[in-house]
């Protein structure tokens, strides 16, 4: 069976300029040969933090970057020299605010896109009707985008990119800044997509969504996928180990690489949590690392201790730490 | 329906969407409805310290054509910057429709806005500055404004594609919009200008499309203007339908579309 998405060893190098007078060239290379494969219904995850060369590897895969090296294929169609095929094929969704024309009503957005994507004029009424329906924006199409809220428009992205009915669908952060109602509607549409048969790859930083809706996932840092597998496969990667969580208030940097120098300790992330930062301690197991732990904080005011299994966040934060 | 069919109403359709997102935006409807008169104007204030009446005459023609190039020009290179801060550009890109045809119907919303302009300069120059316009041949007349209208969206199209790949494109149309009306023989007769500045003149379309209204104005015959008027003017849509492509190839290799 055809891969819906193929990439093998893909890379992008980007070079940059610096300097008025005595102007300097700098490459930087921000996909260093990735490869991966898609199963066509599959919902496959790029999970990576900013800057991990996410976006870069999707617009090479939306035709909208060409790769400096590899190839990469969509529903058998080389995304360099067989634009038009791929691009009939995909639908493309980005997170964030922007993508619309802000002084058209939803629908004339809608109606825009329809045509530059080719969707048949005696199916158009039918076809953004039954998307606006999805969405949940029926009633508000006739308003201008510029009044929309963001999960509003975000919603409205996502019609966009479902218009010309594609086979494989690009999700890229797609729930980014909108606020928890909105962003488990969105789930709900993503997952919904992958009922209907489509072909799914999304990025994202939250790894609840990912876990929830993924059925594989690759990692990906520094341009290099460092890890790949189901979500529980990739929980496996520390499953081996626990967590440790200690409040704290006012840590320092020294008393943090103190901790992480403590044998068994894989991993040490600080989150802050409004007035408390939390030491997130992913140890090996059979390692005792509390008492050890706590004795390097000395100093510190120390807030509740805990323990907890692993949980894919932190087999992402083990990933793209290492 | 026909591929043609197809594509004409795409076409259509698009170009009454972008049409709307000119129109809706009131700080720039008001501009676009001043600016003309006040460069007309200015034009016509500093010819009527002669007292000549053709003079006068030639001046109001020329300054009917001044605000469809200002508004043309300065508006097409601004085209792709306004796509990339809408976040739009990509997606217009990423769609299967060529990218010429994307910019088509844009450039001809900016031309029907530049279209207002001439109308609105005719009747400025009857109202404010007496000018009565006698015109021999009307219907050559309006067929050269459309000439005008249509070839200068024509440049504004080959504009829109050249800068596609440059974030700082809008800086050309600033550049072009004043030496465009001297080029074109807009507010001065093309004789006064330099031998070296000629074929540059020749090279745009509008150059002829005002020589052609001056022409019907005067009851001369025009089809000659609008004929080399006319091959100008598709030779900037051969060459932005040519150009359109290698530019996007060259901004998808070179990771300039989405710069803001």
């Amino acid at each position: 069976m055809t891969a819906a998405v193929e990439a093998r060893d893909l890379r992008r190098t980007f070079t940059t300029r610096s300097g008025a007078l005595r102007r300097t060239r700098k490459e930087v290379e921000a996909v260093k040969g990735v490869s991966f494969e898609i199963a066509p219904g599959e919902l496959f995850g790029l999970l990576g933090p900013n800057g991990a060369g996410k976006t870069t590897t999707i617009k090479m895969l939306i035709t909208l970057l060409i790769p400096s090296s590899g190839s990469a294929h969509v529903l058998g169609h080389d995304v360099v020299t067989d634009l038009r095929e791929v691009r009939r094929r995909i639908g493309y969704v980005f997170g964030g605010d922007r993508g619309l024309y802000e002084r058209l009503s939803g629908l004339d957005n809608l109606r825009y896109f329809s045509e530059l994507y080719g969707v048949a004029p005696r199916e158009q009424k039918k076809r953004i009707g039954e998307l606006l329906e999805l969405v949940g924006l029926t009633g508000r199409e006739g308003e201008r985008v510029e009044g929309y809220s963001r999960g509003m428009r975000q919603r409205l992205h996502i019609a966009r990119g479902l218009l010309h009915d594609p086979d494989v669908f690009f999700l890229d952060e797609p729930s980014i800044g909108i606020d928890p109602v909105g962003a488990r509607e969105l789930r709900a549409t993503i997952a919904g997509l992958r009922d209907q048969g489509k072909t799914v790859l999304l990025t994202t930083h939250y790894m609840f969504e990912a876990d929830e809706l993924c059925d594989r996932i690759a990692v990906i840092r520094s341009g290099e996928i460092v890890a790949e597998g189901t979500p529980t496969q990739l929980k496996g990667l520390v499953s081996a180990g626990r967590v440790l969580e200690v409040e704290t208030y006012g840590i320092s940097d020294d008393a943090v690489e103190a901790v992480r120098g403590i044998g068994g300790v894989r991993t040490v992330v600080v989150e802050d949590r409004g007035q408390v930062q939390v030491l997130v301690v992913s140890c090996e197991s059979g390692a005792e690392v509390t008492q050890p732990a706590l004795a390097r904080l000395d100093g510190t005011r120390v807030g509740r201790v805990s323990h907890r299994d692993p949980t894919l966040e932190d087999a992402y934060v083990e990933l793209v730490t290492r | 329906m026909t591929g043609l069919g197809a594509r004409l109403r795409q076409q259509l359709v698009c170009f009454w969407l972008q049409l709307k997102i000119l129109m809706f935006s009131p700080f720039e409807g008001f501009l676009a409805v001043l600016f003309p008169l006040m460069f007309a104007t200015s034009a016509l204030l500093v010819y009527r310290v002669n007292n000549d009446p053709d003079a006068m005459l030639y001046a109001g023609i020329g300054a009917a054509a001044m605000g469809i190039w200002t508004s043309q020009t300065v508006s097409a290179t601004t085209l792709v910057q306004r796509e990339r801060r809408a976040g739009t550009l990509e997606l217009v890109v990423a769609a299967p429709t060529s990218f010429s045809l994307v910019l088509l119907p844009i450039t001809c919303a900016m031309a029907t806005i530049g279209l207002y302009s001439v109308v609105a300069t005719i009747l400025w120059d009857w109202w404010v500055f007496d000018i009565a316009l006698h015109v021999e041949d009307w219907p050559v007349f309006v067929l050269s404004i459309l000439m005008a209208t249509i070839t200068i969206a024509l440049f504004g199209f080959l504009l829109s594609v050249s800068a596609v790949r440059y974030r700082t494109s809008w800086a050309l149309g600033a550049a072009l919009e004043y030496p465009g009306w001297l080029l074109c023989g807009f507010v001065i007769p093309l004789d006064l200008l330099p031998d070296a500045l000629r074929p540059v003149s020749w090279a745009l379309a509008p150059t002829w499309a005002v020589e052609g209204m001056r022409a019907a104005a005067a009851g001369e015959s025009a089809w000659a203007d609008l004929a080399v008027c006319g091959a100008v003017g598709l030779a900037y849509a051969a060459l932005a339908g040519w150009l359109g492509v290698r530019l996007i190839n060259a901004a998808r290799r070179d990771a300039t579309l989405a710069l803001s």
